[in-house]
């Protein structure tokens, strides 16, 4: 039993990734938008530094890593969310759910996808930054581990919570029209477009409520130079209450989707 | 009946809002039969079927499908199940090939992926993204991937439609096939003639209940297959139901020849529409 959902997961990650960039759409606005964001902001603001006197940054070097934060939101959250709403909405989880097919399978297939993509997606952008706009990557290891974790947590958490968001919109067709304006609003609030420190006070603790804000300062701890720990709000990069929240938040969404996932919307 | 694969007693189901949909719908399928439940839109066939499937709850009655109920049928029961829904729904970007491929791997015991695309007849087609494929050839792929897990029982909810008239022929020979191979279907369809061709027995309904149950060649019971003698008399339609059609036109001729004379042995199409309160024929008393 457990063999054939763990072999049945694997086959649903094969599927899904190869079904992924088969779609236009998402390919676009899901996996190279952070990478648009990434171009426009950096050849935008090319003439500006960024930080501390002394410690100055360039914009592609600035924004780096609330784009890949966004980039956790988007191939998390909004891919999810969105993705299984127009499954919900098209009959594919109607049909799935008249297959043997467990739906742990078919959330290791949709895990799976988040990950792979989630991942190159991460690559595009670092690469990009370091060869078309020379931002010095970090060398120590240590940096590299906090991006891991980061990573794998956020891109997890935010998955989660996109399979639970998925049950909010009433039909595939609303989907996007409830989760973007979502996703959007958080990237503005969270310190993805805008300096964090830049943002009143009460507009901080809103957005450090949601997950996007913490994954966006674990971002900024590994590209950022040390420096750069001292203009955070709180002067730290503060990693043990970034795991905390994106932990509590994953077993929140652990929850929900165990509550409220069905193959269909039974008497709809 | 000891062996049946569908046990349907009491049936109800009422939706919000109110409105029943099933009221006490009863009857099984035996083993190896292909059983027919024909009924105009909305009496009740979608629901019926879809609560077989799992995927409706039932207000109240009993509901056994390969011995379990469907409200609790595990993984292992859906695994002996085919369905192909009424409607196709999504087309994924895979192929042909790969959907069935993708599908078969959640099954026990599958058939061959590529013995089952030629059996409806996509072979040409194997390799072509789904989203590029008609709508008749799409319902194919539904139809393929409802019976490549091998499914003892197969749900069938108008399967054909969109269908053209050789691939509705070579679909028959589809179900001829896994009938010979001992799989028991439940079928709705909106062609009367596919349901004669394919079930042994079948049930009519309307409003939420059963109106007939029977063998197809019994259904409406003797009196609702009682010829029928059509002609008109000075310009108006006439006709009368009788076992003795010949002595009737006879008695006719006598007097020169009746115009437009007609003797008619109902068809399914015929009994059925006499249920569902056609004006086509109406049941003589």
């Amino acid at each position: 039993m457990i063999a054939s959902t763990l072999r049945n997961g694997a086959s649903r990650v094969g599927y899904e990734v190869r079904n992924y960039f088969r779609q236009g759409d998402t390919v676009f606005f899901t996996f190279l938008f952070p990478l648009v964001m990434l171009l426009i902001f950096s050849v935008a603001f090319s003439s500006g530094t960024f930080g501390p006197p002394g410690a100055e940054l360039t914009a592609a070097e600035f924004y780096l890593p609330g784009m890949l934060a966004a980039g956790l939101l988007l191939s998390g959250l909004q891919n999810m969310s969105i993705d299984i709403a127009m499954e919900r909405g098209d009959g594919t989880l109607k049909r799935l759910g008249g297959t043997p097919l467990s739906p742990v399978s078919y959330f290791i297939g949709k895990l799976g996808q988040v990950l792979v993509t989630g991942l190159l997606q991460s690559a595009v952008l670092i690469l990009v930054a370091a060869t078309v706009f020379g931002v010095e990557l970090p060398t120590d290891p240590g940096r590299w581990a906090t991006f891991a974790w980061v990573f794998l947590l956020g891109v997890t958490t935010c998955a989660i919570l996109g399979i639970g968001l998925s049950a909010l919109p009433r039909s595939g067709r609303s989907a996007t029209a409830v989760v973007i304006p979502i996703v959007l609003v958080l990237q503005f609030i969270s310190g993805v477009y805008i300096a964090f420190a830049g943002l009143p006070e009460w507009l901080r603790n809103v957005a450090s409520a949601f997950p996007l804000k913490w994954l966006a300062q674990g971002m900024r701890a590994v590209f950022l130079p040390a420096e750069f720990e001292a203009a955070e709000p709180s002067g730290s990069w503060d990693l043990p209450l970034i795991a905390l929240a994106c932990g509590l938040w994953l077993v929140v969404g652990l929850i929900v989707v165990r509550v409220t996932f069905r193959w269909i919307r039974k008497d709809a | 009946m000891t062996d049946a694969v569908v046990r349907v007693e009491d049936l109800r189901k009422m939706y919000k809002g109110g409105v029943e949909a099933l009221r006490g719908v009863s009857f099984e399928i035996a083993r190896g039969e292909t059983f027919a439940l024909l009924g105009p839109n909305g009496a009740g066939k979608s629901t019926t079927i879809e609560i077989l499937e799992g995927y409706r709850d039932r207000t109240s009655g009993v509901v056994e499908v390969l011995g379990a109920d469907p409200q609790h049928g595990g993984l292992d029961w859906k695994a002996r199940l085919g369905i192909v829904l009424q409607s196709t729904g999504e087309a994924p970007a895979a192929s042909v090939r790969e959907q069935l491929a993708h599908f078969a791997g959640f099954y026990p015991n599958p058939r061959d992926v590529d013995e089952v695309i030629a059996a409806v007849g996509l072979t040409a087609k194997a390799k072509t993204s789904i989203r590029k494929l008609s709508g008749g050839q799409r319902r194919r792929v539904d139809v393929a991937l409802g019976i490549v897990g091998r499914p003892e029982l197969l749900f069938l909810d108008e399967p054909t439609t969109g269908f053209d008239p050789e691939a509705r022929r070579s679909f028959w020979d589809l179900i001829r096939r896994l009938q010979d191979e001992g799989t028991t279907i439940l079928l709705t369809t909106h062609y009367l003639d596919e349901a004669a061709e394919l079930s042994s027995r079948a049930a009519i309904i309307t409003d939420g209940e059963v109106a007939a149950l029977g063998r197809i060649d019994e259904l409406g019971g003797s009196e609702a297959r009682v010829p029928i003698v059509r002609w008109r008399e000075n310009g108006v339609a006439r006709e009368e139901r009788t076992e003795n059609p010949g002595a009737l036109v006879a008695r006719l001729s006598a007097n020169g020849e009746p115009e437009r004379l007609e003797i008619i042995r109902p068809s399914l199409e015929d009994i059925y529409l006499s249920f569902v309160g056609s004006s086509r024929v109406e049941v003589a008393a």
